[in-house]
């Protein structure tokens, strides 16, 4: 993973509440034994009609949307299935955070080890968002904070050790791994085994 | 938290799998005591393993099988497998050809014991009491109905179990639903789950483990709870638990994979001890009243939209999301969904795939048909349930009532694996999720229960099951 320190995007706004990773890349799309390429087929049955061609009224079809690596989508983004293809998906597509007021458990977690930003901001930053699409935000990993057009800073909840990881590019994995004894010491001592 | 403080089930579980504590700068290391795979979300973890020189840490707790993107016709040879797609038959191959490179044990085609991965775990007798279960799939909560902490997770925690038998976990909250009552004749598993959905929201348990608890959950079987538990991911939690019981000493006796001997004994005793201590608390404790639940559908797109059989569908005030899936549902506000003729019935999926699960559907479908215009499809949850349900005779029930009966998989749930419900199509499907296009792109989906699955295949249209009991 790449470290992450911070960077400035226009915002696309995706105000659907609840939407899933269904939708984020729908299952068809899982008979993949890589990670790359997933992008093509994001948001795929919204991004297209039922004959192929580009729905050109789905928000990330608009010009508006070109460049933006900013997704501001509604409530409880992210939910259903546990399928990491949905951030390989995000990222492969060009986006690199999300803001939101709730961001599904599984999905943040597996977005955080991609190093693809779950950002949940208060009601009120959020309502200003999502009437203001295409407002230039810079995301700072560092500071906890998105910075707003008009210069206020608003600090969002991010565990110290996933913050951590992205300033550092660090994969977790290493991290386990150094945890080797540790492990040989708990499955010796435990009292019953599996 | 010290000794003597009285502890949840949860706590029980979580506290004897930390490896290390976690801190304020790190999270805990906690240990998993069992690691199902399947073959979707696993390549790029054994990808990853292959890239690092690592090999599987415990392959004694890995236990794999193919369910997702399998067909449900039977395969034979690579040609059955392909019907499904280049992508699919690949997938499933790398799966047979990682599981023996790093020497696991995966129920394939051969294997009488291939199922879902939520359906086959349990029967196995793998999934106990107190394990930690994990699995690439969100569904994994479904073993929290022994009293295991189960969760699902990405690929790549499913390289970092792989690797080190170990996942890095922040503590999540509590969350008691205490289901009080009897059930009413007619009402079952899938219905109180539907119902609790729709009570505290699809993100309603975002950041809990939810324990199930009450009389109505106690005096389910093993099956019924494992429903209960499987959509606890639908309301956002990261897991389901029930505490042991009579109920779960008696189901996994004698299984594959249970202790045997004097270890069952010993096991036991374990076992029963981890029901939450009294007076241990909750962070959230939602009450419902389980004696006045009603059969359950859903309307919507999401789980939490969902009503009583008989209620009208509410109106979306101003709620523009609410408004975008009536449209693609193309379900009308203020009217049942009694008026909805429908196009498929679906009875599988591990949700709903269990020989209790089938026997229901079959009670209801016995001496009846499948309405004209109606395809019904019926997939056991594995081999076993296939075996079980066709020797006593429920194979017969559905292909004389107008139904397929199939092999084993994931099936319909998903729309990918050739079985898919066509563009604009109505189903009325026993599976976890009425999202967009889930079970095929354009396909309008509700979710329902065995019965009213049954019910509403013999009437063409949403139908209560209640005047077929």
């Amino acid at each position: 993973m790449e470290a992450l320190s911070k960077f400035v995007s226009r915002t696309v706004v995706l105000p659907a509440t609840d939407v899933d990773t269904d939708q984020i890349i729908p299952a068809r799309f899982l008979t993949t034994t890589t990670r790359e390429g997933l992008g093509a087929n994001l948001f795929n049955d919204w991004r297209f009609n039922t004959d192929g061609s580009l729905n050109g009224e789905f928000v990330l079809n608009t010009p508006a949307a070109e460049a933006c690596e900013i997704l501001v989508a509604g409530r409880n983004f992210g939910c259903g299935s546990s399928r990491e293809h949905a951030p390989w998906a995000l990222l492969d597509y060009g986006l690199r955070a999300v803001i939101s007021t709730e961001i599904a458990d599984i999905f943040r977690s597996n977005s955080l080890k991609n190093g693809f930003l779950p950002i949940v901001v208060d009601e009120a930053t959020h309502k200003w968002l999502l009437a203001n699409p295409g407002s230039e935000i810079e995301i700072d990993i560092e500071a906890s904070c998105i910075t707003l057009p008009d210069g206020k800073k608003v600090t969002y909840p991010i565990d110290d050790f996933a913050r951590y990881c992205l300033l550092n590019g660090i994969d977790q994995l290493g991290f386990l791994l150094g945890h080797e004894q540790d492990i040989l010491k708990f499955e010796k001592e435990r009292t019953w085994t599996p | 938290m010290n000794d003597l403080e009285p502890k949840t089930l949860f706590e029980k579980v979580w506290s004897e799998h930390l490896v290390k504590e976690e801190t304020a700068d790190t999270p805990a290391v906690m240990f998993i005591d069992l690691h199902l795979i399947h073959e979707v979300t696993t390549p790029q973890a054994f990808t990853l393993l292959r890239e690092n020189g690592l090999f599987v840490r415990r392959p004694d707790l890995t236990l794999g099988t193919l369910d997702h993107s399998t067909p449900t016709t039977p395969v034979r040879t690579f040609k059955d497998l392909a019907i499904v797609g280049e992508g699919a038959a690949k997938q499933v191959i790398k799966m047979q050809e990682n599981c023996v490179e790093f020497g696991l044990e995966l129920h394939g085609f051969d294997s009488d014991y291939r199922g879902i991965v939520h359906v086959m775990g349990p029967e196995m007798g793998a999934t106990q009491p107190g394990k930690t279960i994990v699995c690439g799939d969100s569904h994994t909560s479904t073993h929290g109905a022994f009293g295991a902490l189960a969760f699902g997770i990405g690929t790549t925690e499913v390289g970092h179990v792989l690797a080190t038998q170990c996942l890095l976990q922040r503590k999540p909250k509590t969350l008691a639903i205490e289901i009080s009552g009897q059930l009413q004749p007619g009402v079952t598993a899938k219905d109180v789950i539907l119902a609790v959905i729709g009570e505290i929201g699809v993100d309603g348990g975002t950041g809990y483990v939810i324990e199930f608890r009450g009389t109505a959950i106690e005096a389910m079987s093993m099956e019924a709870r494992m429903t209960v538990c499987n959509m606890s991911i639908e309301a956002g939690a990261r897991a389901g638990m029930i505490a042991p019981d009579d109920t779960t000493i008696e189901y996994l006796k004698g299984r594959p994979k249970s202790p045997q001997g004097a270890e069952w004994d010993t096991a036991v005793s374990r076992w029963l001890a981890l029901r939450g201590d009294p007076g241990a608390s909750f962070d959230k404790t939602v009450r419902i009243d389980g004696s006045k639940l009603q059969p359950m559908v859903t309307f919507g797109t999401n789980p939490g939209m969902v009503i009583p059989i008989g209620e009208d569908v509410p109106g979306a005030n101003g709620d523009a999301s609410f408004t975008k899936a009536l449209n693609y549902m193309q379900i009308d506000s203020g009217k049942p969904l009694s008026q909805s003729a429908v196009d498929v019935v679906f009875v599988g999926s591990c949700t709903n795939s269990r020989i209790s699960d089938l026997q229901q559907a079959a009670d209801v479908l016995r001496g009846r048909k499948v309405a004209d215009g109606v395809r019904m499809l019926v997939v056991p949850g594995s081999q076993q349930i296939k075996k079980e349900a066709e020797k006593i005779g429920l194979d017969k029930v559905f292909i004389e009532a107008g139904a397929e009966w199939r092999e084993s998989g994931c099936s319909m749930c998903l729309g990918m694996n050739g079985d898919t419900v066509p563009s604009g199509h109505l189903s009325v499907s026993t599976s976890n999720r009425n999202f967009e296009g889930r079970q095929g792109i354009g396909a309008r989906t509700i979710l329902a229960s065995p019965m009213t699955a049954a019910a509403t295949a013999i009437e063409g249209r949403v139908a209560d099951p209640r005047p077929y009991l």
